[in-house]
């Protein structure tokens, strides 16, 4: 009996000393070998959405927050997080939060197949990426949207999705990340402010005729919108009109009179919130 | 006649007795980090680096602790307490003195804790010194196995990183998408590791 007790014990003691050895020289290496902390960074870190998207321009959350801690970034640069994000941040740093505004993506394109059609009939690899590269793409408008959904499976936020051949967002969910923008091949997905705005939904920059035949709602370039709009907030550049939405006032004159109805508006109306 | 025995144990830990792909341990970082190559590669430097470490802590403390005391039943507590506070200061020490490698191995490294390969090299490698070979199997071949072992499972992520990246593109049936196909081309690759039988014991005869 007392023989397996103290082999009990004996092999009690190896592993709790072996323990003990290893917790000692754990505790030891790591006062030894501190590296300090940047705890401003750590406070930030905590703050911010942690979406590490990247939209910022810094290499994901934990670079914004180093580059906010070291005075080297604004706030504000998080789209994800939007106005209350900066505002947390500023308290952190003790500096004025200023004003963000809310920015959603938009696709630039209603060629639905009902609008347009494809040139060919398109077998390969079900990604945008990829059939862009294939003699300028399949749809009949080489500006307009492929509609194999690269930008679905980039965003993180189910904010865009493609119907009828055509990637639309929701910019309910639409946390302005950027990722579809960078994703899209033919560059026709930018970001705008949320504001009731009139908008152009189209990015071809051919000529009033071959605009016209490649797509039912293509933009002719035909300056109707521009000569129209009474704040000078349209300019017609390179066959395609541009609204300025910080200079527009919401008239939708022009919606009215573009002839293409490529022209439409976004009203916030529809918004959730 | 060293050198030789050696050098077999480090090709058979690589082809032969794959710890992934003939053991099938380590299966979860294999599945789970083999997605790209950079992180592939990431993860089996970790892994090499903790085997070594691992065996040349665990195996002296079996010989010289356990054995003579007839405690050697408490091997597989001891060697996961041990593996476990090895990899936490192998983490202290990079996060110290190579940051940067600290930060690209990221989550690998505490992963490696609970790594059953890690084990399974300190534990099985104790197996061939009991049992009877061709030659004495010291404390170096111990090493060297762990060093191989570390190898082995670079291969066979590093392989098993550019399957996917061909499953990638391919045009996979809805029911196997993710993970199924992911098994098949697994079992695969494991498969064809079996071609390996017996290679290392022609290319290089022992005894």
């Amino acid at each position: 009996m007392n023989s397996v007790l103290s082999s009990v014990l004996f092999a009690t003691a190896v592993v709790a000393g072996i323990g003990l050895l290893i917790g000692l020289i754990l505790s030891i290496a790591s006062i030894v070998m501190a590296v300090p902390k940047n705890e401003k960074a750590e406070a930030l870190l905590a703050v911010l959405p942690g979406a590490n998207c990247g939209a910022c321009g810094f290499s994901g959350c934990s670079g914004y927050a180093e580059a906010l801690s070291k005075g080297e970034a604004k706030v504000g640069l998080c789209p994800v997080g939007g106005e209350s994000c900066a505002k947390d941040c500023a308290a952190v740093l003790g500096v004025d939060a200023g004003e963000t505004v809310r920015q959603t993506a938009v696709v630039r394109c209603t060629g639905s197949l009902s609008n347009t059609s494809d040139k060919a009939q398109y077998m390969g690899l079900q990604s945008c990426s990829a059939a862009a590269r294939i003699g300028g793409g399949v749809t009949a408008c080489t500006y307009g949207c492929l509609g194999l959904g690269d930008c679905e499976k980039a965003c993180p936020y189910d904010a865009i999705h493609v119907y009828n051949g055509v990637a639309v967002v929701n910019s309910n969910n639409c946390k302005a990340c950027s990722l579809c923008v960078k994703t899209c091949p033919r560059g026709i997905i930018s970001l705008v402010p949320v504001k009731d705005a009139a908008i152009n939904l189209c990015s071809n920059k051919d000529k009033g005729a071959a605009a016209k035949k490649a797509c039912k709602t293509g933009c002719i370039g035909c300056r109707i919108c521009e000569k129209t709009c009474p704040s000078k907030a349209i300019k017609v550049e390179n066959n395609v009109a541009f609204i300025d939405p910080d200079k527009c006032i919401g008239c939708k004159e022009c919606v009215t009179v573009c002839p293409q109805k490529s022209i439409s508006y976004f009203d916030t109306a529809l918004l959730k919130q | 006649m060293l050198i030789k025995t050696l050098v077999a144990v480090f090709l058979a830990a690589i082809l032969t007795e794959n710890y992934v792909l003939s053991k099938f341990l380590g299966i979860c970082p294999f599945l789970g980090v083999s997605k790209k190559l950079n992180s592939a590669v990431g993860m089996s430097i970790a892994v090499t680096v903790v085997m070594v470490l691992a065996t040349a802590v665990t195996f002296p403390i079996y010989t010289y602790l356990l054995v003579p005391n007839g405690l050697d039943y408490l091997q597989t507590i001891l060697f996961i307490l041990v593996i476990a506070g090895l990899v936490q200061l192998v983490e202290i020490v990079l996060k110290k003195y190579i940051p940067s490698l600290y930060k690209s191995l990221g989550i690998y490294l505490p992963l490696i804790t609970t790594n059953c390969a890690v084990l399974g090299v300190t534990m099985l490698v104790l197996q061939k010194v009991t049992s009877t070979t061709a030659y004495e199997y010291t404390y170096l071949h111990a090493l060297i196995n762990a060093f191989g072992a570390g190898i082995g499972f670079l291969v066979a992520m590093v392989m098993f990183a550019g399957v996917r990246g061909k499953l990638e593109n391919a045009d996979i049936p809805k029911s196997l998408k993710g993970l199924p196909i992911t098994l098949v081309a697994a079992a695969l690759v494991s498969l064809s590791f079996l071609g390996f039988a017996g290679f290392v014991d022609k290319l290089i005869p022992l005894g």
